[in-house]
């Protein structure tokens, strides 16, 4: 192997490919070669380093140096200056610019701070298309040892031990799930993987898979030895190219290496691994959904019991866990159940990744130890909410979740705190609201997502959901009748007790959980017509201010509706009737005359 | 952006062709248990949607009766049974991208194409469709025009990312 004496890492992952990181790898190209440089540094593609509002990112070690928001013209800079010179070019640091040395600069970072890194620990360090980054880093060392030196029985008892659960929502014990499996007798028996993300607003899985693909086929072959199966499937969503193709460039390499295929490591192991595409069903996300999909079925889910630990893919025994669960394994193996157990609350072992969205400065994703409160997360890591905003709410769990409201923002985050506040852990999706979010019309998005995404099989998810959405666009639309709020709890009680899966079961939680901690928003909705925080379209409208507004006319330019009339020297006047409050004005007057009355 | 818009130079495959393409990998499938979503999107590739005739050729050589195919086709959104623009744009409404403004973006789009969501514009040029999450949440709102995310869209950019297209 040839040894560098530095090394650039450009993050290749979809949100920094999006922000062009393809062009700076090369220009980095280019002026390494420029500068006689190639053979002293080299440049890793590596998956996402969690940051991706600040994208794209170029981490140069040996200093760590971590530079943001890169643009193509800044290549030559970090060339000449730092790979040639040996001077770090200051203004393209992220966090704390003025720092005089950085040892280590991710540390240095507020973002990074409060991570531990587990399960993404090799995103954005190797490069996910090459094995041997993998390996050099630990990869399949855990593989190896649970083949040569464990039986199948220890396996799952040091998983069990290590207190993981499952990261795909439920957080059932994992090793509880490996042992109902292993205990299920049958010549064929089968692991899967859940990488169909289904939560809109979570990304975690799929920067795994683009970022160490490697770490997830480990682990299911290693889940394989311990319940007895030769062949795992990897349901991933085809709205994830990128993904799609590391993965299927790691299978490749893993069976050139041995390490998939028939006599793993000489044991007599066998284990092969293939890909199924899904094809835009959020149901698919449900475990017996998604086996039926992989049969190449409508992905409709079955009724339980029987468990898939019993009958499950093709009727024979299957696990199913999901991208993230999996990561957790090949550390847990390597450094021991004991060392996993020590992180985290008492019931909730280990990290969870979170990806945090909404109005907060630093959207990405951010692996924290569980028992972190939702204060740390949104305020040290997320670097707060922008334009001086108030905090309102946190919703997780996405369209099964609830919202965590600001009253409760100290909470330690777990899997039993959050079903306490009437919302879930879900995949990991944490979407942060501001004052200026209404939250009965995000009740009704997420309503408008189960709705559409209802499979369709049961009455009380296929009609009951369709009902609380009327009633909702009732609210929101201005129209809503005194009895509404308690017609949408009952609704909601009668959908939650008899949906066939738990797509249905869990539809009304958003509303629940909205109506729990929000009721004086809908009691403002249906009894005063107005929206407190000026979402609602049907309930606001647009006034420009007689002595502020200029005559300049640019709010009658852009109206879409030609609603704006007015002369000059006159001030302009909106035609209510034609408006259609889009709110374009409001954001183009450059005097700040118009306004929205809530 | 050279390099994301890929573009095959080759001579354009005929109708014949295409049918021939997708039967072989038909047969190719054909003994393995439950392929047929894989065989969909193969399809789906090669002819770019999936009329009912193509389904039906798919069902009989597979041996499987059309409504079992359709049923599959129907379930899922990712399949489409009316042809598609030359690039389809998907924009994301999920819940990150709502919350930062993604509807503005489907609003400003339809009224730039002059379509509603799912339709294609006459050209043959563009499909609109909306999605749930395309996993750049932390980059919201965001949307994809075939493969290629486009990141914190500006509704007022719109039109010239569009013209970079034609
Ligand atoms: C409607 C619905 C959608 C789901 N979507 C997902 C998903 O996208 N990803 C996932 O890992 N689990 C999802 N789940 C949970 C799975 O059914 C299953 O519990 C999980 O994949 C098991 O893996 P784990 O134990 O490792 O979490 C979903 C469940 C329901 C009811
Ligand atoms: S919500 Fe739009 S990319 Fe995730």
């Amino acid at each position: 192997m040839e040894i560098y004496r530095a090394h650039v890492l450009v993050c290749t992952g979809t949100g920094c490919t999006s922000s062009n990181s393809g062009k700076i790898l090369e220009e980095f190209e280019e002026h390494l070669k420029k500068n006689n440089l190639e053979n002293e540094v080299k440049i890793v593609k590596t998956g996402c380093f969690g940051l991706c509002a600040e994208g794209p990112i170029v981490v140069v070690y040996p200093e760590g140096a971590m530079y943001t928001m890169v643009r193509p013209e800044d290549v030559k800079e970090i060339v000449e200056e730092h790979l040639l010179k040996g001077r770090i070019v200051k203004r393209l640091l992220a966090g704390d610019k003025e720092q005089e040395t950085i040892s280590k600069s991710l540390d240095n970072v507020e973002f990074f701070k409060k991570q531990k890194r587990i399960a993404l620990r090799n995103c954005g360090v190797i490069n996910p298309e090459n094995i041997d980054e993998y390996i050099a880093f630990d990869g399949y060392k855990a593989l190896a040892k649970v083949l040569t030196e464990m039986t199948p029985q220890e396996v799952i008892d040091t998983i069990k031990k290590s207190g993981l659960r499952g990261r795909g929502g439920g957080g059932f014990p994992t090793g509880l799930k490996w042992e109902f499996a292993s205990k299920s007798k049958d010549d064929q028996k089968y692991v899967c993987c859940n990488a169909d993300e289904g939560d809109p607003g979570a990304f975690m899985d799929r920067s795994i898979l683009e970022g160490d693909p490697h770490s997830v086929l480990e682990a299911m072959a290693i889940a394989g030895y311990a319940i007895g199966a030769n062949q795992g499937y990897i349901y991933v969503r085809a709205e994830y190219p990128i993904a799609v193709r590391r993965l299927n460039i790691a299978i490749e390499q893993a069976r050139n290496y041995g390490l998939l295929g028939r006599n793993i490591f000489g044991t007599g192991f066998d284990f092969d691994i293939e890909l199924r595409l899904g094809a835009g069903a959020f149901v698919c996300g449900e475990e017996t959904a998604l086996m039926t999909s992989i049969e190449g079925k409508r992905g409709e889910p079955r009724p339980r019991p029987p468990f898939p630990a019993v009958k499950g893919l093709w009727q024979k025994p299957t696990i199913l866990n999901n991208v993230e669960t999996f990561a957790n394994i090949p550390v847990i193996i390597n450094k021991g159940p004991e060392w996993f157990a020590s992180i985290g609350t008492e019931k909730s072992k280990g990290t969870k990744v979170f990806a945090i969205g909404g109005k907060i400065n630093n959207t990405g994703l951010v692996e924290i130890p569980m028992g972190t409160t939702l204060r740390e997360v949104v305020y040290d890591i997320g670097g707060g909410i922008p334009n001086g905003k108030k905090f309102k709410a946190a919703q997780t769990g996405g369209p099964s979740g609830g919202c965590i409201p600001a009253s409760h923002i100290d909470t330690p985050i777990d899997y039993d705190s959050l079903i306490e506040l009437g919302s879930m852990m879900g995949s990991g999706g944490l979407i942060v609201m501001d004052e200026d979010t209404c939250m009965v019309d995000i009740a009704k998005f997420f309503l408008e997502f189960t709705v559409d995404e209802s499979c369709g099989k049961c009455p009380p998810c296929r009609i009951g959901t369709k009902r609380m959405l009327e009633i909702l666009e009732r609210i929101t639309g201005g129209k809503g009748e005194e009895d509404d709020i308690e017609k949408l709890e009952v609704l909601a009680k009668n959908i939650k007790a008899s949906a066939l899966c738990g797509l249905g079961q869990t539809a009304p939680n958003p509303v629940l959980s909205t109506l729990r901690y929000f009721r004086d928003e809908y009691e403002a909705h249906v009894r005063d017509k107005k929206c407190p925080a000026g979402v609602c379209k049907a309930m606001v409208n647009y006034v420009i201010h007689a002595e502020l507004c200029k005559s300049c006319g640019i709010c009658a330019r852009n109206c879409p509706v030609g609603a704006i009339k007015g002369e000059r020297k006159v001030p302009y006047v909106i035609d209510d009737e034609k408006c259609i409050r889009c709110g374009v004005c409001m954001e183009k007057c450059p005097f700040k005359a118009i306004f929205k009355n809530a | 952006m050279s390099s994301q818009v890929k573009q095959c130079k080759c001579r354009k495959e005929t109708e014949q062709e295409k049918y021939e393409r997708i039967g072989r990998i038909v047969d190719e499938y054909k003994d393995r248990e439950g392929s047929l979503i894989q065989i969909l999107h193969a399809a789906q590739g090669i002819y770019g949607y999936l009329p009912v005739e193509l389904q039906k050729f798919i069902a009989d050589k597979l041996g499987k009766p059309l409504s079992e195919v359709y049923g599959v086709v129907s379930f899922y959104s990712f399949f489409s049974t009316k042809p598609r623009g030359k690039y389809t744009i998907r924009v994301c409404l999920g819940t990150a991208c709502y919350v930062r403004g993604g509807k503005k973006i489907v609003e400003k789009l339809q009224e730039i194409l002059g379509i509603g969501i799912g339709d294609t514009t006459d050209d043959g040029m563009f499909t609109l469709e909306v999605m749930r999450c395309i996993g750049a949440c932390g980059l919201a709102p965001a949307m994809m025009i075939n493969d290629t995310v486009y990141k914190q869209v500006n509704p007022d950019k719109l039109q010239s990312i569009l013209e970079g297209l034609r």
